[in-house]
């Protein structure tokens, strides 16, 4: 079970407030995802449930028992840290099987267990190693099974992949999306980049200076993002967020358009444009164009359109995919 | 790693250190500064009263007094010159390739291992004894007369000394501050065309300039305070030639019995003392901010 | 600086490295040389060959007792040791994983007391070690080095634990560690080779120290520095007797001084340089 709940939690230093009041309710075996830009107090709200830091006021509770004051240790939630935290001095075989000899397993259960995650995870052949020869990605594995081992009712990431090079990066993300459909365990996942969040998550949960900016499924996110923040941070490229006349024209203060919602056409259409970077990246092509008093747009087309720097275009949006924000930035 | 339990656990640990370290400094302070305005005789130890500022002003007119507090700048920046200039020239000789690094690194830093009674005994007696010394032995071996240093130029002679013992450890953290400079910077000078002396004045000097300063103010901490060395060799004569601050402290307590002298002695060393300590303090201090 | 250096400039460096650090190292080589002379060669002119008597030490021993100063001198530089390091750990482990805004100051403020001339405070000193009869006492001695360097220990072992990243310290506390085993599994076997060379450096200088050692004892504690300083009389001159004691009361510290030169600065700089 992994049941987890946050009730009117808050946290402050002394008098700088990193998080105010929130509540948030997170689903037993469900994938959630902390989303925000640096600075957003997603980690603090993770160091939160995991214990390593006392909440101001509020209550957190795991399975309906209340945690709030209650040590890390007897949380029985299982972390993988940014830096992974193995225990140099330790072999891979005893940093995964640390968290069972503490809680004092008998030494054939903590073999057995030891050795069936390192068959899960490829790492039988390193477990006499020491962390410091491994790779980033074989850290990160050892880092996940010391969490797997000892069955906790969630597991806590805090941005586990943002050590690794992009193409480990995807790899491993299929990795942790696969360890989730086979353990179907509550896993709660912190990252300040929007792909990991949208490819990963049962459930996201964008932050922005401490509050909950919206919570939703990926796609519920990407289709009807609640305000601007969300609209502008969900989705790659970023939307294009257009203001003035042309937004007044759709009734709006500030309209958004994603990339890959601009019909481009090079005869006719609602704005004219400049081409000025082509960004080809053979499935597809970014263009940046410049389209007069609507500003700079990014415009997501074919992959072997044949438009050159200076080229005149023209640009229309799909009619049932602008989104329209109101003047306090939420979504109309 | 702020939580309530493990910060008051953290206050509990940091107890013993600090209360011991607080008597440590205060009482014996304390202390002195109350004996400094006594008049107070360990051979009269019944006769004790108030002095005012009778034992700064005996200690202030005493013509060893201005002597001592000569000798001991002499001293200071005696050695200070010797070292630091020395320890440049050093660290950027150990820094360049060679065979056998390692084993000449250990040849340098040697001397400051030697406890500093050997180092004088040892100077003194086997290097520049005026009968048998090595340079009383080179003298003779070119047909010129051997000085006999502690007699003509005792001061000169301690300096050297403690010039020795100093000199390894102003090279070993010039060189650690040496090698701790960016290779990359180095190339990048060069491919802006920095020559090897320019490189050294815009690049290295302001490089180990910080390490030069913690050498210094680190080393007058300690010079400040040298004592067996004067006390085996020349015992702060002939006269009061080579007295330092710290001897005379010595020579009016425990030889003169004289505690309020000593303790006025002592308050004055603690004041020059605590200028050095000002700047190094910042010093290091700035450091622990990075 | 992947760069071929021309051996003959290498050559040429070696040359100059190697005559410079023999002339630094030459008063203790000629120190160790005169210690296996016999007391007429060693006042016979200058020679670097000894004949190798080993007489001049069996004398050191069967004049002075050498072996009790020796032993005073293990006994105080070792116990001052172990005791700062006692008081300084749990210290500098809560300086280091539980820092407040405070803990800059304090640090600062242990430093400063290293900033005290010991002369200033050697006539109470002295009043209180011969009021309590502490005077010429091992237990005095090792208390006194013990404060003097307590600073300098919390210091290095404070940079040294500081270098250990608090989150190994919360992975411990997450994987269900209590205080005690993470101290005991985690944080201990990380902080060995810190603590080892804070004991070694502290070992060095507790065995060096010449101003309290000299003063605060006469015959029973005087440990290895006392007992060279009195060779300072005009009677003790005897040149090889005199190397070879020498050679016995640096020998030991020199070894351990040669294995932890790189440990040296940091320790000496309070980290200032590294």
């Amino acid at each position: 079970m992994g049941n987890i709940t946050l009730n009117k939690v808050s946290k402050s230093f002394g008098t700088t407030t990193i998080i105010p009041e929130l509540d948030l309710e997170i689903e037993d075996g469900e994938f959630v995802v902390f989303v925000g830009p640096s600075g957003c107090g997603k980690s603090t709200l993770l160091r939160l449930i995991a214990g390593l830091e006392d909440t101001s006021a509020g209550k957190i509770s795991i399975d309906g028992r209340d945690v709030t004051g209650e040590a890390p240790a007897k949380r029985r939630l299982a972390m993988v840290f940014q830096s992974y935290a193995l225990y140099p001095h330790m072999t891979v075989y005893k940093n995964i099987a640390f968290p069972l000899k503490m809680a004092g397993e008998d030494a054939a259960v903590i073999d057995k267990k030891v050795k069936d995650a390192a068959r899960v995870l490829n790492l039988t052949n390193y477990l006499e190693r020491r962390p410091g020869q491994l790779s980033g990605g074989q850290r990160q594995r050892v880092a996940i099974g010391r969490a797997i081992v000892r069955q906790p009712s969630a597991f806590l990431f805090d941005e586990p992949l943002s050590n690794l090079d992009a193409a480990l990066r995807g790899t491993m993300r299929l990795e942790i999306s696969e360890l989730h459909h086979q353990l179907k365990t509550t896993m709660i996942y912190v990252t300040h980049d929007q792909v990991e969040a949208m490819t990963m998550a049962d459930k996201i949960v964008v932050l922005n200076a401490g509050n909950i900016e919206q919570v939703g499924s990926p796609m519920e996110l990407y289709k009807t993002p609640k305000n601007l923040f969300v609209a502008g941070f969900i989705g790659s490229p970023r939307m294009n967020l257009i203001n003035g006349a042309a937004a007044a024209r759709h009734g709006a203060t500030t309209i958004g358009v994603r990339p890959e919602h601009l019909g481009i056409s090079t005869t006719a259409g609602e704005w004219k444009a400049t081409v000025g970077v082509a960004e080809h990246l053979g499935s597809d092509t970014f263009l940046h164009v410049q389209a007069g008093d609507v500003g700079t747009l990014t415009v997501r087309a074919d992959g072997e359109l044949g438009v050159r720097h200076g080229e005149t275009v023209y640009l229309t949006p799909s009619p049932n995919k602008i989104h329209r924000f109101g003047a306090d930035g939420r979504a109309m | 790693m702020a939580t309530r339990q493990t910060s008051t656990l953290a206050r509990f640990m940091m107890a013993p250190s600090v209360i011991l370290l607080f008597i440590w400094m205060i009482v014996p302070l304390a202390m002195t500064l109350w004996f400094s305005f006594q008049n107070y005789n360990l051979l009269n130890p019944a006769n004790v009263s108030f002095a005012g500022l009778f034992n700064y002003k005996f200690f202030y007119t005493d013509p060893a007094f201005f002597q001592s507090i000569w000798n001991t700048l002499v001293l200071v920046v005696g050695v200070l010159l010797i070292t630091v200039i020395g320890g440049i020239a050093l660290a950027l000789l150990l820094d360049q390739p060679m065979f056998g690094q390692g084993i000449v690194r250990i040849l340098v830093i040697s001397p400051f291992f030697v406890m500093p009674p050997v180092a004088a005994l040892v100077w003194k007696n086997m290097i520049m004894h005026p009968g048998y010394g090595v340079f009383a032995d080179f003298a003779k071996f070119f047909g010129a007369q051997p000085v006999d240093w502690f007699a003509q130029f005792p001061l000169f002679s301690i300096i050297i000394i403690v010039a020795w013992q100093w000199l390894p450890f102003a090279t070993l953290i010039l060189l650690t501050a040496l090698q701790s400079l960016d290779g990359e910077q180095k190339e990048a000078a060069e491919m802006d065309g920095a020559g090897i002396v320019s490189r050294f004045i815009y690049l290295t000097i302001p490089h180990i300039s910080r390490a030069v300063t913690v050498v210094i103010l680190i080393q007058t901490i300690f010079l400040l305070g040298v004592y067996a060395e004067i006390l085996v060799t020349t015992n702060g004569g002939p006269g009061y030639a080579s007295t330092n601050l710290p001897f005379l402290i010595y020579r009016t307590a425990l030889l003169g019995y004289d505690v309020g002298g000593a303790s006025a002695g002592g308050i004055i060393a603690v004041i020059l003392a605590n200028i050095v300590a000002f700047f190094l303090m910042r010093a290091v201090g700035k450091n622990l901010d990075k | 600086m992947a760069r071929a250096v021309s051996t003959r400039r290498k050559i040429g460096f070696t040359v100059a490295a190697w005559v410079v650090a023999l002339l630094i190292f030459f008063p203790i080589l000629y120190t160790i040389i005169t210690s296996f002379k016999s007391e007429t060669e060693a006042i016979a002119g200058f020679s670097l060959v000894p004949s190798g008597t080993l007489e001049s030490y069996a004398e050191v021993q069967a004049q002075s007792n050498y072996f009790k100063f020796f032993l005073n001198s293990v006994i105080i530089a070792v116990g001052s040791t172990i005791l700062a390091l006692v008081v300084a750990v749990p210290a500098a482990w809560s300086m280091a994983f539980s820092p407040t805004k405070r803990t800059k100051d304090i640090l600062m403020w242990m430093l400063s007391t290293k900033m005290m001339p010991a002369v200033a405070v050697l006539v109470p000193i002295y009043l209180i070690f011969r009021d309590t009869y502490l005077l010429d006492t091992r237990i005095g001695l090792t208390v006194m080095l013990m404060l003097i360097n307590l600073p300098i220990v919390v210091w290095m072992l404070y940079t040294y634990f500081r270098e250990i990243p608090g989150e190994i310290l919360e992975a411990a506390r997450m994987d269900g560690a209590t205080l005690w085993g993470e101290i005991v599994y985690v944080l201990t076997p990380m902080a060995v080779p810190g603590i080892a060379s804070t004991m070694l450096l502290n070992i060095i200088l507790a065995w060096n120290e010449a101003f309290w050692t000299i003063r605060l004892t006469t015959t029973n504690a005087a440990p290895l520095t006392a007992f060279i300083a009195s060779f300072s009389s005009p009677q003790g001159l005897f040149w090889a007797k005199l190397s070879a004691a020498s050679t016995l009361a640096i020998a030991p510290i020199l070894i351990m001084g040669w294995f932890s030169q790189r440990q040296l600065v940091r320790g000496l700089t309070f980290g200032a340089v590294k």
